[in-house]
């Protein structure tokens, strides 16, 4: 455990209350985002792990050390720290910028040039660069330099208050991609407040909601999208984003129709037949005796067979296109709809069929993530795809390949 | 012309010497009193519209009542002369550094304690930097000021350029009115000069 916040509770002289019984663990490598509305407590909350603020009551732990007892200087020195509007010294050249951690700790000259130019090249800018002032330098460049300037001493832990909230939608995405990087293949540890949504969701391995100083939901984004604790999340997510965001939260498996037509190959062209009549669909699924998928079978072939007592396994297609379960609709909408089919069996991790996703019901999310339907996740998909799947297959000979 | 300095030439040097010391001292005083009371002030969250106001009363005492006024206190010569040309040398000062040292971005300061600096090191290494050029001129202003008041401190018997002045009034000698005033002016002039050569030098490099 790299961080660990109990009953954190900040308290105003004036009698507001800040931050109330706050509890946050955070393991190494995590991207924790701080959201929340103006005055949720977002801000103060992260201000405390370097003791730019203390707490009224309540402890934080930095590697099992309570930050309390320590140097708030010696702590600081050791904690990255990111803010709006890049905080970069204006009268220093962008080297001494970056040196600044590392010679407030003593390093040589030498150690200190070498990361220099070794910080400079992890924001991907130019060497040359590091003679230059903050001045002359693009916002984003310089919150670049913000960024790996908060590294330059192997601080571990980095706290970010919204660093990129004044930087254009672009630029802050470049910025988002460079944090995601050092956080992933670095394994730095970040704590970022922002009270941008998308910003949140898109980085944080874990989003710490909050209002009115108290912690609303603390999960993963994923979850949070997913099942959104109360009506204050779900405001501050948006309609919108939660019908956007199902295509990459919806797994497969929530949307197939269980129980597809299915046929054994050991049985006959006129079970196949008499069973495609019952389930009215002109395709059936084949899978042997333990559900695995074999293949399938189309009314097309059986035409063309005169023998009521031909097997199944004799005309079975068994070049079939099918998915995982347990497949992300986001990662697999594109490859269904691309190709052509009108439905796709669904196998589990064993390649056992345990359903079918219709081409109808990939159209309804494709269309609610484009056009927003607000009662959409309220709709059951099954009945009613069920009987366009039925009319589908009635119709359509085409079947997966 | 030729003739004034043939007379009066030595004396016009050491008397501008004179001058130029006792503006220095007056001078010199007021930076060590009221740069760090300026910045001290910006520490204060009251107590810094009191300083300043007291300041700015002092500044309107008339030049000849306040040197008056040391006589009682301090005799007459140089001394009192310093004293009463260092209380007008404070408000420019005190001022300029207040607000140069307000000035400084809440970011910066705000980056500078993040990052882990001492209170020390924000004030040598960003705050007085970046505040210099405000304080600076501040100074410089002030050196003007005193260098053209020092003139009068010859009244109270401090010596200076002041006296070439007042022997010319008394006299109706313009020439002696003049071989002071010229001086007095090139004198000013030429602190100014050096002193905004000062400033632009502790001026951080990417604001010149």
């Amino acid at each position: 455990m790299l961080l660990s916040m109990e009953h954190l509770r900040k308290e105003y002289p004036n009698g507001k209350i800040a931050v109330d019984d706050f509890n946050l663990e955070v393991d190494r490598g995590e991207f924790i985002a701080f959201i929340g509305t103006s005055g949720s407590g977002k801000t103060t909350t992260m201000r405390m792990i370097n003791r730019m603020l203390n707490q009224t009551s309540g402890t934080i732990k930095i590697n099992g050390k309570d930050i309390s007892k320590m140097d708030p200087v010696k702590l600081r020195r050791s904690i990255g720290y990111v803010i709006q509007n890049t905080g970069l010294m204006p009268h220093m050249t962008i080297q001494e910028n970056i040196e600044m951690v590392p010679k407030l700790l003593g390093w040589s000259k030498e150690k200190r040039e070498e990361q220099a130019h070794k910080m400079i090249a992890l924001a991907q800018l130019p060497d040359e660069m590091l003679q230059r002032y903050p001045g002359e330098l693009s916002g984003g460049q310089q919150q670049r330099i913000g960024v790996v300037r908060a590294l330059a001493a192997d601080q571990e832990l980095i706290l970010m208050d919204e660093p990129f909230g004044a930087l254009d939608p672009i630029t802050r995405e470049s910025l988002q991609d460079l944090v995601k990087h050092l956080q992933k293949d670095l394994g730095k540890t970040f704590i970022f407040v922002t009270h941008d949504m998308d910003e949140a969701l898109n980085l944080s391995t874990k989003v710490v909601i909050m209002s009115q100083g108290k912690q609303v939901q603390v999960d993963t984004p994923e979850n949070i999208l997913r099942h959104p604790a109360n009506e204050f999340v779900t405001n501050l997510i948006g309609e919108e984003r939660l019908i956007r965001a199902q295509p990459n939260i919806l797994t497969v498996s929530q949307i197939m129709l269980k129980n597809p037509a299915a046929i054994t190959p050991d049985k006959t062209l006129e079970d196949a037949i008499e069973q495609m009549h019952e389930r009215r669909v002109d395709t059936l699924l084949v899978t042997d005796k333990t559900g695995v998928l074999q293949g399938f079978v189309d009314l097309d072939d059986i035409n063309r067979i005169a023998d009521a007592h031909t097997p199944v396994s004799r005309f079975t297609q068994d070049r079939v296109f099918y998915v995982k379960a347990n497949a992300l609709i986001g990662d697999t909408v594109d490859r269904i709809l691309k190709k052509g089919v009108k439905n796709v069996p669904v196998v589990d991790e064993d390649k056992r069929l345990v359903g079918i996703v219709t081409r109808t019901a990939l159209v309804d999310i494709v269309y609610d993530a484009l056009h927003g339907a607000p009662d959409a996740n309220e709709k059951p998909a099954s009945p009613i795809n069920a009987d366009i799947h039925a009319a589908a297959t009635r119709e359509g000979g085409e079947m997966p390949q | 012309m030729m003739h004034f300095l043939a007379t009066y030439g030595t004396q016009l040097l050491s008397k501008t010497g004179q001058h130029l010391l006792i503006s220095a001292a007056a001078l010199g005083l007021g930076v060590i009193v009221a740069v760090p009371l300026g910045i001290l002030l910006t520490r204060m969250k009251h107590g810094a519209n009191l300083v300043m106001s007291l300041a700015g009363v002092l500044q309107t005492i008339p030049a000849m009542a306040l040197l008056a006024m040391m006589i009682p206190i301090f005799g007459i010569g140089s001394t009192p002369a310093i004293v009463a040309l260092f209380i007008y040398s404070l408000l420019p000062i005190l001022r300029n550094t207040y607000l140069g040292m307000q000035g400084v971005s809440p970011t910066v300061r705000d980056a500078a304690k993040g990052m882990g600096m001492t209170w020390w090191q924000m004030m040598t290494r960003a705050e007085i930097p970046l505040a210099a050029p405000v304080i600076m001129s501040g100074i410089r202003l002030s050196a003007t000021y005193v260098i053209a008041w020092a003139t009068l401190a010859s009244y109270i018997g401090a010596g200076g350029l002041g006296d070439f002045i007042f022997n010319g009034l008394n006299l109706y000698r313009s020439d002696l009115i003049l071989g002071g005033s010229i001086p007095v002016i090139l004198l000013a002039l030429l602190v100014d000069y050096l002193l905004g050569k000062v400033e632009r030098a502790v001026m951080p490099k990417p604001l010149r």
